[in-house]
């Protein structure tokens, strides 16, 4: 399915295609990594909707990105229950081992590395979340083994496999 | 001994399937209802079970249903609250992860009683498994026919759809939820006009929270009177507790409503970590004022917590103990308040920035002798004055943190240091 495809299966589950705007916005950011400008009106115009509308939740919502971001965003929670289990100790060895600063990007642009609000997954304290899925119960030497599992998927698929999948999103 | 219900089917493999919650006795409640009651019969059994909101607030489930106008001349809607943003909670997460079913079953006997064919969940963006399973049970009940038009051949049409949040907790006040299901910005609305009269699309609806709605199935089951049996008579039923922070074995937990935190803490959690005190527990998610130790034989209810100045909120009980600074833990806190403000009115967002800052400034050994008066001066002008109970649990929450350990804060200003450093 192309991205207007699954846009408009979406908007067909609302009586109102305003309330699409945020699904459509999932979809956007999910095909093109992130949501700027040109992206936004794309929506506007498949949903007929006024392009104020998707600036204005684009920007309201955290989980949608206007900036691009790594291949890897690195959501580490720091919420009560996390920061009760340390997840500060985490926090200052990612800046350490990355060499970035929370909200930086490295050099390279595989890792963007992030704090969050509670994930919801506190019984696994301190939680990081990378793309969809969580890894909990972490510590220093687990953050460093899936650093290293997530290096490995990206030097896995570089070379042929990235040429032949072309540009993101086609 | 007390048996599960919600979580029967939690450690089961494959749980989440439907030939699973089948076997298990799953649809036959819907069937039950759709053959044998009415809505109105429904929503008497639910008034009589004594079912009360998981979600925080604690409404008698059965009376909000009674509040939708019975010929509305407009569709209604059933909104289920997965939004699950307050730090400490994650049960409804496990529900719909290990046990969808047991949800979709809710909604459908739910929206049967208030005559609504359309249910929107709407679930927080970051549940990317909970959703998938979600999406895979809605389609497997579709195709078994307990979703759809004519459920099990009778009049009762129903559809479930699922709309992700993007992350914003103010998502998860029911009337802000309503503005992002429209595609607005999340920020709540002005009440009355209450929901079940002008809610969605200005239409009838009903907003329960994923736990409420997973208890419908059992009550029309095993009947009211089996469900009032379990735990206080005005606060009842089997309930989830989330255990985090610095306990032995965190986790959900699901026992009667009304046990004594210490029991749930110590016994069922094991208490401490090695070596450790417990110092200090949040009985319900941040937004419930935490509870010296020695306040910890409080039943977990919403009628005792209240008495005891804190509240059941979601259930999310964040364990603290005597390693931990409580100054860090209120800045951090009132942080989370500040950063999720949505902004709608004064009192809320330049409070609770100014709040912020005074915390900051103690924690970080340079509070200034006016500072214990100062936060309670910010308390007063937030508490009673906001639009929504953001505002209003960030100064409950503070209030308890400020009375119960003083000295803490009163050592962090008199040392310039934080003791705990
Ligand atoms: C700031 C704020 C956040 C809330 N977050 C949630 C939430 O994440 N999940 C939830 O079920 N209820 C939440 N609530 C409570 C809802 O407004 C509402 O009372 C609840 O969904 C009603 O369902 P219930 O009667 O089944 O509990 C929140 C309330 C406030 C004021
Ligand atoms: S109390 Fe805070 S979150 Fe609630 S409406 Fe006011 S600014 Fe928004
Ligand atoms: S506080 Fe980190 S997952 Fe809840």
């Amino acid at each position: 399915m192309t991205m207007r495809e699954k846009i408009e299966e979406a908007a067909a589950r609302y009586p109102d295609q305003r309330s699409a705007i945020m699904p459509a916005l999932l979809i956007a950011q999910r095909e093109r990594g992130h949501l700027p400008g040109p992206v936004l009106e794309e929506v506007a115009d498949i949903l007929g909707v006024e392009r104020i509308w998707v600036y204005e939740l684009a920007t309201f919502y955290t989980l949608f990105h206007t900036e691009p971001v790594g291949i890897f965003h690195l959501q580490l929670c720091d919420n009560v229950s996390c920061m009760l289990r340390r997840s500060e100790d985490l926090l200052r060895h990612l800046e350490e081992v990355l060499g970035i600063k929370k909200g930086g990007t490295t050099p390279d642009g595989l890792f963007t590395l992030s704090t969050v609000e509670c994930l919801g997954a506190c019984e696994m304290a301190p939680v990081m979340q990378v793309g969809d899925d969580y890894h909990g119960d972490l510590d220093i030497a687990r953050i460093d083994a899936l650093l290293d599992r997530l290096r490995a998927t990206v030097r896995q698929a570089t070379g042929a496999d990235l040429a032949a999948a072309g540009p993101p999103g086609e | 001994m007390f048996e599960p219900v919600l979580l029967r089917n939690v450690d089961v493999p494959d749980g989440h399937l439907l030939a699973t919650y089948e076997a298990g006795g799953g649809y036959r409640a819907l069937a039950k209802a759709l053959r044998k009651h009415t809505p109105d019969e429904i929503i008497d059994v639910v008034k009589k079970s004594n079912l009360r909101g998981r979600g925080g607030a604690g409404f008698p489930t059965g009376m909000k249903w009674s509040f939708v106008p019975k010929r509305a001349g407009k569709p209604k809607y059933l909104c289920c609250n997965a939004d699950e943003g307050e730090p400490g909670t994650f049960k409804d997460r496990i529900i719909m992860e290990r046990d969808p079913h047991q949800l979709i079953e809710g909604m459908a006997i739910s929206a049967y009683a208030i005559g609504a064919e359309t249910a929107y969940v709407y679930i927080r963006g970051e549940y990317t498994l909970a959703i998938a399973r979600l999406e895979q049970a809605i389609a497997e009940a579709h195709a078994k026919g307990y979703l759809g038009t004519r459920i099990l051949g009778s009049d009762f049409s129903f559809a479930v759809h699922i709309h992700c949040g993007a992350g914003a907790y103010i998502c998860g006040e029911e009337t802000a939820m309503l503005d992002s299901l429209e595609g607005k910005r999340a920020q709540p609305r002005l009440k009355p006009p209450f929901p079940a009269v002008e809610g969605l699309y200005a239409s009838p609806t009903v907003i329960n929270n994923v736990e409420t709605l997973a208890c419908v199935p059992h009550i029309v089951a095993r009947g009211p009177d089996w469900f009032r049996g379990i735990g206080p008579d005005k606060s009842p039923g089997p309930k989830l507790y989330c255990l985090s922070g610095q306990v032995r074995k965190p986790g959900l937990y699901e026992l009667p409503m009304g046990i004594p935190l210490r029991e749930l803490v110590e016994d069922c959690a094991g208490g401490a970590l090695p070596g450790r005190k417990l110092k200090a527990v949040i009985p319900g998610g941040v937004s419930a004022p935490l509870i010296p130790e020695r306040g910890l034989d409080v039943g977990m209810d919403f009628d005792s917590l209240a008495a005891a100045g804190s509240m059941l909120g979601s259930a999310g009980v964040i364990v603290i103990d005597d390693s931990t600074c409580i100054v860090k833990v209120a800045t951090r806190i009132i942080e989370f308040f500040h950063h999720e403000s949505c902004g709608k009115c004064t009192p809320c967002r330049e409070g609770l920035n100014w709040v912020v800052k005074v915390l900051r400034r103690v924690e970080a050994g340079q509070g200034a002798p006016g500072d214990m008066e100062q936060l309670e001066a910010l308390c007063k002008g937030i508490f009673g004055n906001t639009f929504c109970a953001l505002g209003d649990g960030a100064a409950m929450g503070l209030r308890a943190a400020l009375a119960h350990f003083e000295d803490e804060f009163v050592t962090h200003i008199e040392e310039r240091r934080c003791p705990f450093h």
